[in-house]
C-alpha cells in the first residue's frame, strides 16, 4: 500500500502546484494595523541597535577596518606573523580572552618572502639554537594536523619531500663541517658524514671533484610547500578568532621618556600607544590602540623600526644603532633538464654557494645562489637578472652535475631575504628602547623553517614573560647593542 | 633520469595529472557516514558539537598513542630485544628471530608468550594492519639485524615514518608498504637511504599520482631493488589522448647548450 501511495505522490503534487499560483499574494491579505505593527517592530529593532554598546553607527564604515582596540597587533601577515597569532591564541587561557589583530598590507602576498621561498627545512646549522628551532619546527610539521587542522575542513597537506639536505665541503671548509656535524649530532639531528667515494657511490650522477667531505641529513630535512603552511596557519588562527586586517602600518603614536644613561648621554625610551593602519587605496587611517605590538614584517621590519626612531639618534649612542634588517634580493631559477638526477636528488648545497633541488617528478629543478656582498642587486623591484644565472650559477652547477651542461631555464623569480646584516640570524624579543614592541625577524633565508618554533617562542615571551621550550635569549637584541655577533656558518 | 623510458612515462603522466584527482584525507577518503555528515552540519552552528568532534579525534589519538608507547622499562630491565618483541606482540604483530623458523604471534584473545632467543636478534617483522606509528618505531630501532618488514595496510604509517626507516639502513632487505593510505612520493624519496633494499612493495597506495613513473624512479634510485605491485604503465593514459606539454618541446629542442 505504501508503495502505491509513493507512486501516486508526484502526480498528486503536480496537480496541486498550479492551484497555488492563483492564490493572491500574502501582503494584500494583511490589514492596515498589521502593517503598522510591522513598521513599529522594524523601528524598535533599529533603535535597539543604535543604543550605546552596540556597533551600529549612522555613517557608512569602510569594511575591513581593524578594531579600535586590541591586545596584540602583529605587523606582517607572513608565515612568522600568522604563526605568532596562532600560538598566542593557543596559549590563551579562556577562549576569546585576547584580541589579536594581524595587519597585512598585501592581500595577494605578491612580495612576501614566505611564498617566494624555496621551502627548505634542515638541521644542518652551526648554532645550537638554530638546530633546536628547526628540530622543533620539524616536530610541528610532523604533527601539523594535530595543530592546524580545522574541523570541517580538509586536512593540511604540506607536500613534504623527505629528501634531506646534502652539504658539500672543500678541503678548506672540511674541518668546519666536522665541527658542525658534532654540534648537530649533539643537539639531536640525524646527519651522516660521507667521504668523496661514498658520495660517488650514493649519487653516481655527481662529480665529486674538489669535494673533501659531505654531510647528508637523514631525517626531518627536505622541502615543502610554503603556501600551504602559510594558509594552514592563517586558517587555523582565523578559526580561533584572530582578526585579519588588510592595511599598511604607516606610523605609531607613542609616548617618550628621556633618560640619562651615561654622563651626558640622553636616550629616548618609547612606549607605543597606537598603531596607525592605513586602509588600501584610501587615505583613511585607523589608529589601533594596543598594549603589545609584534614586528613580523619580514624584509620591511627595519623600516618599521625606523618609524620609532631606532637608529635615527646621534651616532655613538644606543639610539643611533640602526636595526640591522634590510631586504636583499635573491633569484631562484627553474630549470628543466630531462637527463638530470632523479628521485634521490637531495637539497644540494655546494661549497661554491650554489644550491639545487628537485621540483616535482618531471625533470624540473630550482637553483640559485647568493651574490657577493659587493654585488647585491638593486632592491627597488623584484625583476630577475637572467645574466646572473648564465655567469655565476650555471658553471658551478654544471661542474657539480655534468648532466646540467644541457638545460633550459623555464622560469625564474626573485624574493627578498629579511637579511640581518649584523650576523645573519633571527632577531627575537623586545628592543631596549621601545617598551612594548617584540621583534621576530632577520632570519636571512631560514625564516620559513623556523616559523612554527619562533611563533611559539614569541608567544611565550609575551604571555609567560620568558622562554619556556627553547632558550633563545642569545637571539635577543642585546647582542646588537653590545656589538657581539653570534655567527652562523651555514648561511645559504 | 637518463632512460628514455622515464621520459616517455613522464610525458604521459604529466598529461594524466590533471585527470587524476588526488585523494587526500586523514582517513582513507571514503565518503563519511550519514551520522558523521549530520555532526559536521551541526558543527556549523554549535560550539559544543565541535568539542564533541574534537573528543572523537582526541580519543582516536589516545588509542594510537597508548598502543605506541615506549617500552622503556621493559627495555631497561630485559634488554632491547625483549622490549621490541614485547611491543610487536602487544600491537598484534608477529616476528621471527634470526636463525629460527618459528613465528611468534598473539592468539585470538591477544595473549602471547615467547622465548628469548639466546643470540639471535629479530630478523623478520610483520606488522600488517597494526596501528604502529613513528613513536612505536622507536621500540624497534635497536634491531639492527632486521631484514624484512611488512607494513601492509598500516593506517598510521606516513612519510615521516618512512623517513625514520633509515635506522635499518644496514640491514633491511624487504619492505612491504602496500595499502598504506598516507604514503606519498615525498616519503618514498627517503627510502634512498636503504641501500640494502632488494624488494619493495608499493601496491595500492592511493596517494601516489603516477604509480608507474614512481616505480621507474624508485628503481633508478635503488638500482638493486625490485619494485613490485605497480605496472610501469599504471596511472598513465594512452598516447592518443596526450596533449603536447612543455616537456615534449624540451626533449625535441634539446634545450640550451653551455658554451
Ligand atoms: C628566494 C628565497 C628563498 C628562501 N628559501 C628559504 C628556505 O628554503 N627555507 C627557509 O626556511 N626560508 C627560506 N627563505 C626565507 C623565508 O622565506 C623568510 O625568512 C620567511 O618567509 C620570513 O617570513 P616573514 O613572515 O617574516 O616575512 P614575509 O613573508 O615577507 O611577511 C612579511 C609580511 O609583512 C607585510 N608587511 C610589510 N610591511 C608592512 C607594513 N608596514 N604594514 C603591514 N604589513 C606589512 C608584507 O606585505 C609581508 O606579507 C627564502 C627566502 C627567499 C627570498
Amino acid at each position: 500500500m505504501w508503495r502505491r501511495l509513493f507512486a501516486t505522490a508526484p502526480a498528486f503534487r503536480a496537480q496541486k502546484a498550479p492551484c497555488r499560483s492563483f492564490k493572491s499574494s500574502r501582503r494584500s491579505d494583511k490589514d492596515v494595523f498589521e502593517e503598522v505593527e510591522d513598521q513599529f517592530r522594524a523601528f524598535r529593532k533599529k533603535a535597539v541597535k543604535a543604543m550605546p554598546g552596540s556597533d551600529w553607527s549612522p555613517f557608512e564604515l569602510t569594511p575591513g577596518l581593524p578594531p579600535e582596540r586590541a591586545d596584540v597587533v602583529i605587523i606582517g601577515g607572513g608565515v612568522v606573523g600568522w604563526s605568532i597569532a596562532y600560538w598566542i591564541k593557543r596559549k590563551e587561557r579562556t577562549r576569546g580572552a585576547l584580541r589579536v589583530v594581524v595587519v597585512e598590507k598585501d592581500p595577494t602576498y605578491s612580495q612576501a618572502s614566505t611564498v617566494l621561498s624555496c621551502g627548505g627545512i634542515r638541521q644542518q646549522f652551526s648554532l645550537k639554537e638554530n638546530i633546536l628551532l628547526s628540530l622543533e619546527s620539524a616536530d610541528f610539521l610532523r604533527n601539523i594536523n594535530k595543530h592546524l587542522w580545522v574541523t570541517n575542513e580538509d586536512p593540511v597537506d604540506l607536500q613534504f619531500n623527505h629528501s634531506g639536505y646534502l652539504f658539500l665541503a672543500s678541503e678548506k671548509s672540511a674541518h668546519v663541517m666536522e665541527e658542525n656535524y658534532s654540534t648537530q649530532r649533539y643537539a639531536g639531528a640525524k646527519v651522516v658524514l660521507l667521504s668523496p667515494s661514498q658520495l660517488k657511490e650514493r649519487f653516481p650522477w655527481m662529480n665529486t671533484e674538489g669535494v673533501a667531505l659531505a654531510s647528508l641529513g637523514l631525517e626531518n630535512e627536505g622541502w615543502f610547500d610554503p603556501w600551504s603552511l602559510l594558509n594552514a596557519f592563517r586558517r587555523k588562527a582565523l578559526s580561533m578568532g584572530v582578526y585579519q586586517c588588510f592595511g599598511e602600518v604607516t606610523g605609531f603614536r607613542y609616548s617618550t621618556q628621556i633618560a640619562e644613561v651615561a654622563e651626558g648621554d640622553f636616550v629616548d625610551f618609547r612606549r607605543i600607544k597606537c598603531v596607525n593602519v592605513r586602509m588600501p587605496n584610501s587615505l583613511e587611517y585607523q589608529p589601533v590602540e594596543c598594549p603589545v605590538v609584534v614586528n613580523a614584517a619580514g624584509a620591511n621590519s627595519g623600516k618599521i623600526a625606523a618609524m620609532l626612531g631606532i637608529g635615527l639618534g646621534p651616532e655613538e649612542s644606543v639610539s643611533g644603532i640602526p636595526f640591522p634588517v634590510e631586504p636583499r634580493k635573491r633569484f631562484v631559477y627553474v630549470v628543466h633538464c630531462p637527463d638530470g638526477p632523479g628521485l634521490d636528488t637531495p637539497f644540494l648545497i655546494d661549497y661554491s654557494g650554489v644550491y639545487l633541488r628537485r621540483e616535482g617528478l618531471g625533470g624540473n629543478y630550482i637553483a640559485g645562489m647568493s651574490p657577493e656582498e659587493t654585488e647585491e642587486p638593486d632592491i627597488s623591484n623584484l625583476d630577475v637578472d637572467h645574466e646572473f644565472f648564465q655567469e655565476k650559477v650555471w658553471h658551478h652547477l654544471a661542474h657539480r652535475i655534468p648532466a646540467f651542461e644541457k638545460l633550459k631555464v623555464s622560469s625564474a623569480w626573485a624574493g627578498f631575504y629579511d637579511y640581518n646584516t649584523f650576523d645573519q640570524n633571527g632577531i627575537l624579543g623586545l628592543h631596549p628602547l621601545v617598551a612594548n614592541m617584540y621583534f621576530a625577524t632577520g632570519f636571512s633565508g631560514h625564516g620559513l623553517q623556523q616559523s612554527p618554533a619562533v611563533g611559539r617562542a614569541i608567544a611565550e615571551l609575551i604571555l609567560d614573560r620568558g622562554y619556556k621550550t627553547i632558550d633563545l635569549s642569545a637571539f635577543g637584541i642585546k647582542r646588537i647593542i653590545k656589538k657581539k655577533p653570534i655567527l652562523e656558518r651555514n648561511i645559504v | 633520469m637518463a632512460a628514455p623510458l622515464v621520459r616517455h612515462a613522464m610525458r604521459r603522466c604529466l598529461a594524466h595529472n590533471c585527470a587524476v584527482t588526488v585523494r587526500r584525507g586523514l582517513r582513507s577518503g571514503a565518503t563519511p557516514s550519514v551520522f558523521t555528515r549530520l555532526l559536521l552540519k551541526l558543527d556549523h552552528y554549535f560550539y559544543d558539537v565541535e568539542s564533541f568532534l574534537y573528543l572523537k579525534e582526541w580519543w582516536k589519538t589516545k588509542v594510537v598513542k597508548f598502543q605506541n608507547k615506549y617500552f622503556g622499562y621493559v627495555q631497561k630491565r630485559y634488554g632491547a630485544q625483549i622490549g621490541a618483541a614485547y611491543y610487536i606482540l602487544a600491537i598484534k604483530g608477529s616476528f621471527r628471530f634470526a636463525g629460527q623458523s618459528q613465528w611468534f604471534r598473539p592468539d585470538s584473545t591477544g595473549m602471547f608468550s615467547f622465548m628469548r632467543s639466546p643470540h639471535g636478534q629479530i630478523e623478520e617483522v610483520d606488522l600488517s594492519g597494526t596501528l604502529i606509528n613513528l613513536n612505536g618505531l622507536g621500540n624497534l630501532i635497536s634491531q639492527n639485524k632486521l631484514k624484512t618488514l611488512s607494513l601492509r595496510g598500516c593506517p598510521e604509517v606516513d612519510d615521516w615514518f618512512l623517513a625514520r626507516l633509515h635506522v635499518f639502513r644496514d640491514s633491511l632487505v624487504e619492505l612491504d608498504l602496500s595499502d598504506c593510505t598516507h604514503v606519498t612520493v615525498g616519503g618514498l624519496a627517503a627510502l634512498q637511504n636503504l641501500r640494502k633494499l632488494k624488494r619493495l612493495d608499493i601496491s595500492g597506495l592511493p596517494r601516489l599520482q603516477c604509480p608507474g613513473l614512481v616505480r621507474i624512479l624508485l628503481e633508478e634510485m635503488l638500482p638493486h631493488c625490485q619494485v613490485i605491485g605497480v605496472e610501469s604503465e599504471q596511472g598513465m593514459i594512452q598516447p592518443e589522448r596526450q596533449e603536447p606539454t612543455d616537456i615534449d618541446d624540451a626533449s625535441t629542442q634539446s634545450g640550451l647548450r653551455r658554451s
